[in-house]
């Protein structure tokens, strides 16, 4: 089909850019500039000496140490929902009890849940439980609100096998475990690797429960150390975005390696 | 979906043979129950129980040290004569109505030009979807910065923006906020654009086409109107995203100037964790939840969502 070129889209798309890319620039930008180089300059001047110190600042004034703690905090996110997850989606698509379908129920329910609405009483519950300013009471939340959509995800996957193959499975008398390891993991590996990387991002942005349920820098989380280091230090702006932008490098690092994985786990939709 | 259709199928007769009814309970090789409960039991405790305790703390008084001690209706009758929580309300459906209508447009006009194969249209959608990427947080923070009083983008543009502090009145103040989740969560709600563009049939654009139909007749009476299923899973997730901002408020205008920006969720921090008063906080929690599932269903029924009225109509 010949179509005229949209010179009103492309006209638009232009502008667009230069609105999500107009932020990153001067971010970038103000990040490898002296503090007082950037007060001279101002955010859309041009830079003359360019300098690594900001970023050194921040890891040597805790970044790295929040950075170590975010990256506790994923990894036990993301483990904690592939040891819980896949039998449970397992047990929804091919169990024949009740109780699982309303099992099932319940964390679409819970799809519903934001997380605002239980701050208060996940503080009362950490706090009973003695995990306050722990990293585990951040870490157990955290997984338990990324599991309503890893469940969808990985049950909408498992939907996809189809019932010959347990069924010849079965007649080779194999056990469950064995039919969970051997046919369902293998042939769930898109919808596998689309929770990982949903809960990864769940866990590594986090910011509303480690806010309630942390308070000490030695349990803080790179997130945390952003919004304080902007409460306390909020005129070192190089210093601080330069912070912005090492929170976002491994996220940027992924997108550039792995986008198509990335985008699914966003919008947390299927491995297809 | 590449990996579970690889297997051949079954020819058709072995396929009806193996058909049987299934054996409840004994199914051999089938998970039973205790496959699922370990997730259920986790998930109950950390996300279920919390949600039946802020109904509980609602009618407690508690304020953070010894135990909760049942109070009635005491919160909630505070809630409802105090003027910071109407006003509170108010400003969530007004960030929430303002992103919507923002956001909508922007985001279907974006969707609709990033269906398009082209190469460059796909370079750029993937430049646009970055801000989705970054934590709230760090979107927050980076925006602070840029319009900061001082050193930022306002300071050095006084024509435009008066004395610069973007963040000493009201308007602009909300401004800011709407503009921050614009910009972060439009490549969302582009990606569902895109997606659902890209669902609608060829042949109408076709038969259009033959009929002489333009560019922007066919925007308006074929795509439009496909993609109003869309439309609703869109608002909906912008509605109850809005009525739950958080993070920006409390990064960007601490509720600022004064209780102009005090939005429910963050006046619910504020009661909880600086006024240390958890009982009403926990009111507000459960009126947003309940606020934010309401809108959600009325939205729902009164645009048909619900009977899953096809776009294939007529096709």
């Amino acid at each position: 089909m010949r179509r005229r070129p949209n010179h009103l889209a492309g006209f638009g798309s232009l502008v667009w850019l230069f609105v999500v890319g107009l932020p990153l620039y001067v971010m970038l930008v103000a990040t490898f500039q002296t503090r007082a180089d950037y007060a001279a300059n101002g955010p859309l001047g041009l830079p003359e000496n360019l300098t690594l110190d900001n970023y050194i600042n921040d890891l040597n004034d805790g970044f790295a140490q929040y950075f170590l703690n975010t990256v506790v905090v994923t990894v036990a996110v993301v483990g904690l929902v592939l040891l819980l997850v896949p039998p449970l989606a397992y047990a929804i698509v091919r169990s024949d009890g009740k109780a699982t379908g309303r099992v099932f129920r319940l964390f679409l329910l819970g799809l519903a849940i934001p997380s605002q609405a239980v701050i208060v009483p996940m503080f009362y519950l950490i706090n009973e439980a003695g995990l306050y300013d722990n990293l585990i009471g951040v870490i157990l939340p955290t997984a338990a609100f990324a599991m309503p959509v890893c469940v969808l995800i990985l049950t909408g996957v498992m939907r996809d096998i189809t019932p010959e193959l347990y069924e010849a499975m079965t007649v080779d008398g194999a056990s469950t475990w064995r039919i969970f390891r051997q046919l369902v993991l293998p042939l769930s590996k898109g919808g596998l690797s689309t929770v990982v990387v949903f809960s990864s991002l769940q866990a590594w942005n986090g910011f509303l429960f480690p806010l309630v349920l942390t308070q000490s820098s030695e349990n803080k989380v790179i997130t945390m150390g952003l919004y304080d280091f902007q409460t306390e230090h909020g005129v070192d702006i190089p210093g601080l975005l330069a912070a912005v932008v090492l929170s976002m490098l491994p996220v940027l690092l992924v997108y550039l390696f792995a986008r198509r994985a990335l985008v699914q786990g966003l919008m947390g939709v299927g491995g297809k | 979906m590449t990996t579970a259709t690889a297997p051949a199928v079954d020819s058709e007769e072995t396929t009806r043979n193996r058909r049987r009814p299934a054996r409840p309970g004994t199914g051999a090789g089938r998970p039973g129950f205790a496959w699922a409960a370990p997730a259920a039991v986790f998930f109950g405790l950390f996300a279920l129980v919390p949600l039946l305790l802020v109904v509980v703390l609602s009618f407690t008084r508690w304020n953070g040290l010894g135990s909760p001690e049942f109070a009635g209706l005491e919160n909630w009758n505070k809630l409802l004569d105090d003027p910071v929580m109407v006003k509170s309300l108010w400003l969530s459906l007004v960030l929430t109505v303002l992103g919507v209508l923002v956001q909508t447009p922007l985001s279907i006009l974006l969707g609709v030009w990033a269906a398009g194969h082209q190469r460059n249209r796909a370079v750029l959608s993937a430049i646009y979807f970055v801000p989705l990427l970054l934590s709230i947080t760090a979107v927050s923070v980076l925006w602070r910065a840029l319009l900061d009083p001082n050193f930022g983008i306002p300071s050095q543009a006084t024509w435009l923006f008066g004395d610069g502090n973007l963040f000493g009145v009201q308007t602009s103040a909300l401004g800011v906020l709407v503009l921050v989740s614009t910009w972060q969560f439009t490549p969302l709600h582009t990606l569902l654009y895109q997606g659902a563009t890209r669902a609608i049939p060829q042949v109408l654009y076709q038969a259009a086409q033959i009929d002489g139909a333009g560019r922007v007749r066919q925007f308006f009476h074929i795509t439009l109107p496909q993609l109003r299923n869309t439309v609703v899973t869109s608002t909906i997730l912008m509605v109850v995203g809005g009525l739950t901002t958080f993070d920006t408020v409390l990064i960007l205008t601490q509720g600022g100037p004064g209780t102009d920006t005090t939005n429910s969720a963050y006046y619910m921090y504020q009661k909880a964790f600086k006024s240390f008063d958890f009982g009403m906080a926990s009111a507000i929690a459960l009126l947003l939840v309940l606020v934010a599932s309401l809108v959600s269903l009325v939205m729902v029924r009164l645009s048909g969502y619900d009977k899953m009225r096809s776009t294939m109509e007529g096709v």
